[in-house]
């Protein structure tokens, strides 16, 4: 998962709050939340089952797309290919194109990241065939 | 204050009336360029209404039914772009059913322009809307600085006339009187003052 470093750290601002119950703790704990952190990896198990649902219809496309990209991360290759799959059952091939698109825009300066998707999607590009937006020349003005 | 342009004749008649004072007076060169460039600023703003695309401009825009969108946030908006196909679309969205390897790339970018409006690059692209905001900007400087100094030097007529202690002669003797009062005569004013020689140091 591409994240920023600075969301793994669990939340240590709540320890204020916290500093009666924890007054005759051992040093050694901290006040932290004690809600369960989600791992990077459940995190794209549950997209992918998202997007992999077989009678997924075109609004729970669009919504889980709409939050997929409003989240401060890019995509892992197999959300994006549950995603593009998704598009292939509902006959959309705008959607799917718009979808590279969006990940290109999410990677904003990290220029290596849209080349290292695509290569990572191209099995599947090929087997739905899905042209990226460079094949039809959209990535131009 | 600033709120309309009107365009009349040559010149730009504004509701102020003190730029309307102040053009009169000023005339020439100033009125013949904030007209030029009014008309330019208005044009602009024109062209840039129109490059948006109102896909329904007539007054029935329903805002209770889901709306397009080109957002860089939303990638998949709440409608398509083009809602009414006509018979080749309507083939073609037959053929988008089957393997999407059978289309051409001219067909799957027609696909494309019927279910968004602008690519990605295009939502980004740059727009000439800064140089509008940076040349308003420095006229209604100019309007400022012009008003202010013109008033300022050659209409005076904004402050009243100054007291009789500012006067040349007054001053002298102010000064003549201070150094005989050898006001401040270590640090100040009376220790600048060479008393053998009744000159400044």
């Amino acid at each position: 998962m591409f994240r920023p470093v600075v969301r793994l750290s669990t939340s240590g601002v709540r320890s204020l709050t916290r500093t009666r119950q924890c007054y005759s703790a051992p040093l050694a704990s901290r006040c932290y939340s004690h809600a369960k952190v989600e791992t990077d990896e459940e995190f794209d198990a549950r997209w992918v089952t998202y997007f992999s649902k077989p009678d997924i219809d075109a609004w729970e496309l669009k919504k889980g797309m709409n939050t997929l990209i409003g989240y401060d991360l890019v995509p892992e290759p197999k959300i994006l290919d549950s995603a593009l799959r998704a598009c292939r059952r509902l006959n959309d091939l705008a959607s799917a194109i718009r979808i590279l698109e969006a990940v290109k825009d999410k990677s904003g300066p990290h220029k290596d990241i849209y080349p290292y998707l695509i290569q990572e999607l191209q099995p599947t590009l090929i087997e739905l065939g899905i042209s990226t937006p460079e094949d039809l020349g959209m990535d131009i003005l | 204050m600033w709120t309309h342009i009107l365009l009349k004749d040559k010149y730009c008649s504004v509701s102020s009336s003190l730029v309307f004072q102040m053009l009169h007076l000023t005339k020439g060169c100033v009125g013949c360029l904030l007209s030029r460039r009014a008309v330019l600023a208005l044009t602009n703003s024109g062209a840039r209404m129109s490059s948006h695309d109102h896909h329904e401009v007539s007054n029935n825009l329903d805002m209770s039914q889901p709306m397009y969108s080109d957002r860089l946030d939303t990638p998949l908006p709440d409608r398509p772009w083009k809602d009414v196909l006509d018979s080749t679309d309507k083939s073609l969205k037959q053929n988008e059913k089957g393997p999407w390897t059978a289309l051409s790339k001219e067909e799957k970018i027609t696909l494309y322009r019927l279910k968004f409006n602008h690519t990605y690059p295009e939502m980004k692209r740059p727009s000439h809307e800064w140089k509008t905001v940076i040349g308003g900007m420095f006229i209604l400087f100019g309007i400022t600085g012009l008003l202010s100094l013109n008033l300022l030097f050659f209409f005076s007529c904004v402050y009243p006339p100054q007291p009789h202690t500012f006067g040349e002669e007054w001053q002298a003797k102010q000064i003549q009187r201070m150094l005989d009062m050898r006001i401040n005569p270590i640090e100040g004013f009376s220790a600048q003052w060479d008393y053998k020689n009744k000159q400044w140091k």
